[in-house]
């Protein structure tokens, strides 16, 4: 009982029930996109994050290749690394341990336990949000991926709009500021250009390569675009933010 | 069988990203430089994933029910409506058009 007076974990729960349930959605769109039950499980079991499993089917959905989708979703996931990085140094996990908490090292776990500023509320938030996140996730694809091959023509119930929208609801609350609006607008545009030149599925890496090189040659804040998709504080970034910055100015 | 590989490769990858930030020495990964660059990069890559999705068929470019869905998702964030939300109002805006006889 007295865990579920921790602030860190009532915040993990919440947001474990928010991104948990829209696992729905990327099993309903995988299994759409042509993949079996378990190559979809698979993603949300062994990859386990949002934005790189979308990335992968998005691009096979578009006719892409698999080298394509793989290098795609690989590189979505690059801020994990940064993020197993900050938690390394928060949390101070050691022996074993190590290995099971950089699989749940997400944008949702990393946000929960960077927003409390004592040890323990640091650890508790970690790995409620992390463990209750996959565990739902997993379900809530498991669920998605049934619904969708019981659909029949993804087409008609629009699933290829579902698919845009997912894309966009994942980028939209990384767009705060001009900053990150001018590089999702560059991005966006290279985009388009490329498709009529490169095969299926390229144009993203193009894009991804264009990006890359802003965030080398400019000066802004460089936790840009490390948003986690369900804010797990919504009240105000100011203690997430504060931490991050702290971090980072370290 | 071919994605299989693809898929289990990919899921490599994702696993080892996130443990190379527990065991790379702190300095290389921690430059402001290189967290910048997996910053823009997540945004370019969200940015052009949107659009593939949006309007890119194979090698061309076309204008068709998912730019509905687009617009119909952009609203909906907009109005702060949560992810779920968002996904169902994206391809209810597609399937309907598509009703409305605009592929």
């Amino acid at each position: 009982m007295k865990l579920l007076e921790s602030p860190a974990v009532k915040v993990g729960v919440s947001i474990s029930i928010a991104t948990g349930l829209y696992g729905i959605s990327f099993g309903a769109l995988a299994s759409a996109s042509g993949f079996s039950f378990w190559q979809t499980m698979a993603f949300s079991l062994l990859m386990f994050s949002g934005g790189s499993q979308f990335a992968f089917i998005g691009v096979v959905a578009g006719g892409g290749s698999g080298i394509a989708a793989m290098t795609a979703a690989a590189l979505l996931g690059l801020r994990n690394g940064i993020y197993g990085m900050q938690m390394n140094a928060l949390l101070r996990p050691v022996g074993w341990l190590k290995y099971p908490q950089a699989h749940i090292t997400i944008d949702e776990s990393t946000a929960t336990a960077s927003g409390q500023s004592d040890s323990d509320e640091q650890r508790r938030g970690f790995w409620t949000a992390g463990l209750g996140i996959f565990v739902l996730w997993n379900i809530f694809t498991g669920v998605g991926a049934l619904a969708g091959d019981a659909l029949g023509d993804p087409k008609q119930w629009g699933l290829d709009g579902a698919a845009v929208a997912a894309f966009l609801g994942l980028l939209w609350p990384r767009l705060k500021g001009r900053e990150p609006w001018a590089i999702a607008a560059t991005a966006a545009l290279a985009t388009i250009i490329a498709v009529p030149f490169v095969p299926a599925g390229v144009p993203i890496l193009v894009a991804a390569v264009v990006a890359g090189a802003i965030g080398w040659f400019s000066h802004a804040r460089s936790d840009e675009g490390m948003e986690p998709d369900v804010d797990p504080y919504p009240q105000g970034h100011s203690s997430a933010d504060a931490a991050a910055r702290e971090w980072s100015a370290e | 069988m071919n994605l299989w590989l693809w898929i289990l490769l990919a899921c490599g990858l994702a696993y080892l990203t996130k443990l190379s930030g527990y065991f790379v020495p702190a300095k290389l990964l921690r430059s402001p430089r290189m967290m910048r660059v997996a910053g823009t990069m997540t945004i370019g890559l969200l940015a052009s994933l949107t659009v593939v999705n949006a309007v890119a068929s194979g090698q061309s470019l076309a204008f068709d029910a998912r730019l509905g869905a687009l617009a119909a998702g952009a609203v909906a964030l907009w109005l702060r409506a949560p992810f779920l939300v968002v996904v169902i109002v994206g391809s209810a805006a597609a399937a309907g058009l598509r009703l409305l006889g605009w592929r």
